[in-house]
């Protein structure tokens, strides 16, 4: 009987710490932890501006509304171009629910990300600057960007990069407290009416 | 002294891999993480487990085995400190070490058991690692985690011929000489 009862004492501990190291049997990996994380705990963004691919200078906080970005970089051959092709469908999406809202495809490689470079990639997504455009952060702002969002970016050996993928939201409050797959439309749907 | 080689050696290998785990989840997953488990499980502890502990000692060994297992702790070792030092402490002393106390104490059909659903969990994290359509670790490349998951099915493949082959060659001897796991 004694045996029975430290038995399912230890039992219920364990499942107890495994709920609690995967946030409820939610998540297994980094990048579901952190989507659920953020949405329970926003976390503000700092003011920071980018130079949009015309040449403008445009602040990632709008307080009159959500925004959504992602991270790139113009040279990806795969991934990158993938969720540039996800963006626009995104935006076609939001657009029949007449939702729109300022949308950033942030540059995490800014040397090489050159204006010309940024509007080749618009081009070819179908960004036309409005609502979504695509813009690279001064040199000193891309860390603590990078910090905030969670974006981890490794050197793949073959010039490029590989770097985890999330439409990010930041809501109206200037806080990103959202992170969804690139193909997700309704769920960020739903979340931007929520901001509504 | 000569004791304490083995424990010594594997800890020292974990110590040794641990400027290539940030590169390579192969080198991370399949060669430091068991060797810290084996550091702990070598331990040259005498004491008998009370038999009133092994159950609560097994189910310890298991949810750290588990929590070791999954993606997000294998980042977080990389990126997160707390995390990293957690790694070479939890590792031997709540997976290696109250196994080692436990197994001697565990009848044969629970070992059995254990062994067979190390075989499958394998099995299954070879095919989670080679055919997810995303990265399960945002510290390692694509073809990394394809490498890895390869890993574990050749792993499972040497448990299979370590542990399972033998049980259909010739070790029927020993029940005949044990009557007390006959049916009748």
């Amino acid at each position: 009987m004694r045996q029975l009862i430290i038995t399912t004492v230890a039992a219920l501990l364990g499942c107890t710490t495994l709920w609690r190291a995967t946030d409820g049997f939610r998540a297994i990996t980094a990048e579901g932890a952190r989507r659920v994380q953020i949405s329970a705990n926003p976390e503000p963004v700092p003011s920071v501006v980018l130079e949009t691919m015309d040449g403008s200078w445009q602040s990632l906080n709008n307080p009159d509304s959500p925004v959504l970005l992602e991270f790139i970089y113009t040279t990806c051959p795969t991934i990158c171009q993938t969720s540039g092709g996800d963006f626009a469908e995104l935006r076609d999406f939001l657009l029949q629910y007449n939702l729109q809202v300022p949308m950033f495809s942030v540059s995490f490689d800014p040397e090489t990300d050159t204006l010309e470079n940024m509007q080749d990639y618009a081009k070819w997504h179908t960004a036309t600057g409005m609502p979504w455009t695509v813009g690279r952060p001064l040199p000193q702002d891309l860390e603590p960007l990078l910090d905030l969002f969670r974006i981890i970016v490794i050197p793949d050996g073959w010039g490029g990069y590989q770097h985890n993928v999330a439409v990010l939201l930041i809501n109206r409050d200037g806080a990103f407290s959202g992170a969804f797959d690139t193909r997700d439309y309704n769920a960020i749907r739903a979340a931007l009416e929520k901001e509504l | 002294m000569i004791q304490y080689l083995a424990p010594i050696a594997f800890l020292g290998l974990a110590i040794g891999v641990q400027s290539q785990v940030g590169s390579d989840p192969v080198i991370h997953v399949l060669v430091q993480i068991p060797a810290l488990a084996a550091a702990g499980y070598t331990l040259p502890v005498t004491a008998r487990m009370p038999q009133i502990a092994v159950a609560p000692a097994l189910i310890l060994a298991l949810v750290t085995g588990i929590i070791w297992m999954l993606p997000r702790s294998i980042d977080a070792a990389l990126i997160d400190p707390f995390w990293s030092i957690a790694k070479f402490i939890t590792l031997p002393l709540f997976l290696g070490l109250p196994l080692a106390l436990a197994w001697g104490q565990m009848g044969p059909i629970l070992k059995g058991f254990l062994k067979a659903q190390s075989i499958s969990m394998l099995l299954f994290l070879a095919f989670l690692y080679t055919h997810s359509p995303v990265r399960l670790c945002n510290s390692y490349l694509e073809e990394d985690q394809i490498r890895l998951g390869l890993g574990f099915a050749y792993v499972a493949l040497g448990l299979i011929v370590v542990w399972i082959a033998p049980v259909f060659v010739g070790t029927s001897e020993t029940h005949e000489k044990d009557g007390k796991h006959g049916f009748s």
